[in-house]
């Protein structure tokens, strides 16, 4: 089974998605939460970083806490998938552990 | 007034992540009751405070961006935006609040109160500042 890394700081202040992305294995899945959203949009310094690891992991990203933020799911990199509460429930039901990136 | 001075509020945090933004507000607001000369900077993951189409239902948060738009009643209307923090998160000045004021100079007419600015400029407005306050 596979590791849920959860981020919640955003990827322009801090490096903590950096570092999720750099440890998370193949097959593994990175959840975006609270701050963590805007390393999920499109157009920004940062967009790459998830781009490029697309072929190995899964991305999520919490769409009541884009929602807050007023970033819109269009603004959302292709390929990340946007859940709500209960598909973050599934998440870490579906991954043997969770590793939260504070 | 003989002792006004030129505040700078310098804004850097993102608008929900931490209690920063907020607490920002409400002393700029606060602060706005002295007459003073008031100036707020957005700079780094400050300027998504000014994103447009805020909505906290879903979180259980407040949404207080509605109350940068009451900024222009207190005649806080000098609103400073780095461009290269907005160019670096794919921003532009059209995905911000539109934050207007009433120029009382001008036949009340309504006046954007953002500008967008340079990092070279924003240096320089925080170097003429009297005082500068970090948020």
């Amino acid at each position: 089974m596979t590791m849920l890394h959860t981020v919640n700081k955003s990827p322009l202040d801090r490096n903590a998605l950096e570092s999720a992305i750099t440890h998370a294995t193949k097959g593994s899945a990175v959840l975006m939460i609270e701050d963590g959203i805007y390393g999920a949009m499109k157009g920004t310094v940062k967009s790459a970083m998830v781009s490029n690891a697309m072929k190995d992991v899964s991305f999520y990203v919490m769409g009541p806490d884009l929602k807050a933020r007023g970033i819109d799911a269009s603004r959302v990199i292709d390929g990340v998938k946007i859940v709500d509460y209960s598909g973050f429930v599934d998440l870490v039901a579906e991954h043997a552990n969770t590793q939260s990136w504070l | 007034m003989a002792d006004v001075k030129n505040f700078l509020y310098v804004n850097r945090r993102t608008p929900y992540g931490t209690i920063y933004a907020l607490e920002s507000l409400e002393v700029v607001l606060i602060g706005a009751a002295f007459e003073q000369d008031v100036s707020l900077a957005f700079l780094d993951d400050g300027v998504f405070q000014l994103a447009k189409g805020q909505e906290t239902k879903d979180i259980g948060m407040k949404n207080f961006s509605p109350t940068y738009k009451a900024l222009g009643d207190y005649d806080v209307n000098k609103i400073y935006v780095e461009k290269e923090s907005l160019e670096a998160r794919g921003l532009t000045v059209d995905d911000l609040l539109p934050l207007t004021y009433e120029d009382a100079d001008d036949d009340y007419a309504e006046k954007n109160s953002i500008k967008v600015v340079t990092a070279a400029e924003l240096a320089k407005l925080m170097d003429q500042a009297d005082v500068v306050l970090s948020f």
